[in-house]
């Protein structure tokens, strides 16, 4: 590695390092009413301080930058696995899934007595509506890798992905169209928020990046042989269809862990690995971590930013990730045109 | 004692079209060169040797045992292989994809020790890609890629080097030295290339002719039967003449 590498590396893990401790605070005082120190100070010093800001803005705060960062991790581990900048977390099907568990538990009542019984209705309601969609996530995923029979070809893997979320996004809107009252719950979780995020939220995020993290680490030297091209790497000795599986284990469970929590928020997964790459540009190991970095500081600061900005009124963060990460992406374009 | 790597009555099919018809062949130490027209089979064959293609039948022996019996590892170490004009690109540096050549020894896990750091010096001075070991894969002309990836396949240090148009995108100057090279590296390896350049070809210790499939003829560089089957086999659109104490190919434009 040069120097020059080696400077860019630490100027981005220290700006993210910095900039992730600054969001935190400015994630502390953001409130209703708009983003203010002075009035957290005040906060904390009255009755309900600790409440509000260690119980409410703290968990939430810590929940987004998880969220951004289980987002970041996947979309590098997307865009090496399938040698692709276009692709994100959600191509594989999961999203649908998440979207499908969701509606089914809004409708669940409603749908009793159009195909399922009551006690599937209760043991529904009872899965919750973040169970529900964790686990469509992972269904997504499942069929997707069933339909592609398993992980051996790329090509066949992105198309049945394509597949599924078309086949599972039909699924959701005949159940919307029998059960409309699940309407409004789906166009929420469509849209993502990070307003419900508690403590035990974050504990089940920090758990799926403990364990999804050092997985796509460790295998990052795979999709380093990757970029050779398929053939190339398995003539290295790399059993691709295992490491391929295991890398969908981690996208799958990052992602849906991070829609689970915080529904489908746009865009941070596929522009978190371009801007590490293009702050400091390195083989997979280095961005596989800065870009979960950076999903983590992309979404926090869009969080304290939906906050803020129409106080008291609360933007969806995840109109916000898709304006400022589409933003991002066609001045990127519109750079490499003019160069 | 059995042949190091071996093809026997090799048969693929790629979406129905017949690829490769029962193709036998013994490649021995040194320098090998797979020539014939488009479409006649060379890939393929490589592809096959290197164990990257299903086959219809037949088998390929490496050290007297199914290549498929061999773990993806236990292969790698003994076959090194470079893709045809691959498509690699992206955010490696020239030393980082050098030592990904490393990895048939290393696996995911080891980290390199200075026996792999001084295959992969070794690869790039023969390679002459030392002096631009920082830049990273999407900066490289075509030519300069093209030698970044043989210096990896060369990284492995394996016994059998199977390359597949290794002298595409090089300048005559490249690819002279690249010629030098498998004649040194040859001398204690079996190197099989392909080649649609053949003054470069005649320049190889031995020759496979391919059409349609089949190996048509194969031998020694110098062997007028060689010779003859290769003229046929591109419908008499070349020749090949004595010129000292080599031969040349000359496009035949009477």
């Amino acid at each position: 590695m040069s120097e020059a590498e080696r400077a860019s590396r630490r100027r981005l893990s220290i700006g993210l390092a910095v900039l992730s401790l600054l969001l935190m605070l400015a994630g502390l005082a953001a409130g209703s009413e708009g983003w203010s120190p002075g009035q957290t100070w005040a906060l904390l010093n009255g009755p309900d301080g600790s409440l509000v800001v260690w119980e409410i803005r703290a968990p939430r705060t810590v929940g987004a930058w998880m969220t951004g960062a289980l987002l970041g991790l996947a979309g590098a581990v997307a865009q090496g696995l399938f040698r692709n900048p276009l692709a994100d977390p959600y191509l594989l099907g999961s999203a649908s899934g998440a979207v499908l568990g969701v509606v089914v538990v809004l409708a669940g009542g409603t749908l009793v007595g159009h195909g399922i019984s009551l006690a599937t209705a209760d043991l529904i309601a009872r899965i919750g509506l973040v169970g529900a969609s964790f686990l469509g996530a992972l269904l997504g995923v499942g069929l997707t890798l069933s339909l592609a029979r398993g992980a051996h070809e790329t090509t066949r893997l992105l198309l049945a992905g394509v597949v599924v979320g078309v086949l599972l996004g039909a699924i959701s809107d005949l159940i919307t169209n029998v059960a409309p009252e699940a309407l409004l719950g789906k166009q929420a979780f469509l849209l993502g928020s990070t307003g419900f995020l508690g403590w035990s939220n974050c504990g089940l995020m920090a758990g799926g990046l403990a364990v999804a993290l050092p997985l796509a680490w460790r295998l990052s030297r795979a999709l380093d042989a990757l970029t050779l091209g398929e053939e190339s790497a398995i003539s290295l000795g790399l059993a691709l269809a295992r490491v391929r599986v295991a890398m969908v284990v981690a996208l799958a469970l990052a992602t849906g862990m991070a829609v689970s929590q915080a529904g489908l928020i746009a865009f941070v997964g596929l522009v978190s690995p371009h801007l590490v790459r293009r702050f400091a540009p390195a083989a997979h190991g280095f961005t596989l971590v800065a870009s979960t970095a950076m999903g983590g500081v992309l979404l926090l600061a869009s969080d304290v930013l939906a906050r803020s900005v129409l106080a008291p009124q609360e933007l969806p963060v995840g109109v916000l990730t898709a304006v400022l990460g589409g933003g991002y992406l066609l001045w990127l374009l519109h750079r490499r045109n003019i160069t | 004692m059995s042949s190091l790597l071996q093809a026997q009555g090799v048969s693929v099919s790629l979406g129905g079209r017949p690829v490769l018809r029962e193709v036998s062949l013994t490649l021995q130490t040194g320098w090998t060169v797979v020539v014939g027209a488009n479409g006649a089979g060379k890939s393929t064959l490589l592809r096959s040797l290197a164990g990257l293609q299903a086959l219809e039948g037949g088998q390929v022996m490496l050290h007297g045992r199914p290549l498929t019996t061999w773990s993806p590892r236990e292969r790698s170490r003994q076959i090194a292989w470079l893709a045809q004009q691959g498509g690699a690109t992206g955010e490696l540096t020239v030393r980082e994809v050098v030592h990904l050549g490393r990895l048939p020894h290393l696996g995911l896990f080891a980290e390199p020790g200075p026996q792999d750091e001084a295959a992969v010096q070794r690869a790039m001075a023969l390679t002459e890609c030392t002096a631009w070991e920082h830049r990273r894969l999407h900066q490289l002309s075509g030519g300069e890629r093209q030698r970044a990836l043989l210096a990896c396949a060369l990284a492995v240090d394996a016994p059998i080097l199977l390359l597949d148009e290794p002298t595409t995108h090089l300048d005559p100057p490249h690819q002279v030295t690249l010629v030098r090279l498998f004649k040194h590296i040859a001398s204690q390896r079996i190197v099989v290339t392909v080649l649609h350049d053949l003054p470069l070809a005649l320049r190889a210790d031995h020759l496979v002719v391919m059409q349609a499939g089949r190996v048509v003829a194969e031998g020694r560089s110098d062997d007028p039967a060689v010779h003859a089957a290769l003229v046929a086999v591109f419908d008499h659109a070349v020749r090949i003449e004595r010129f000292g104490d080599r031969f040349v190919a000359l496009p035949n434009l009477d």
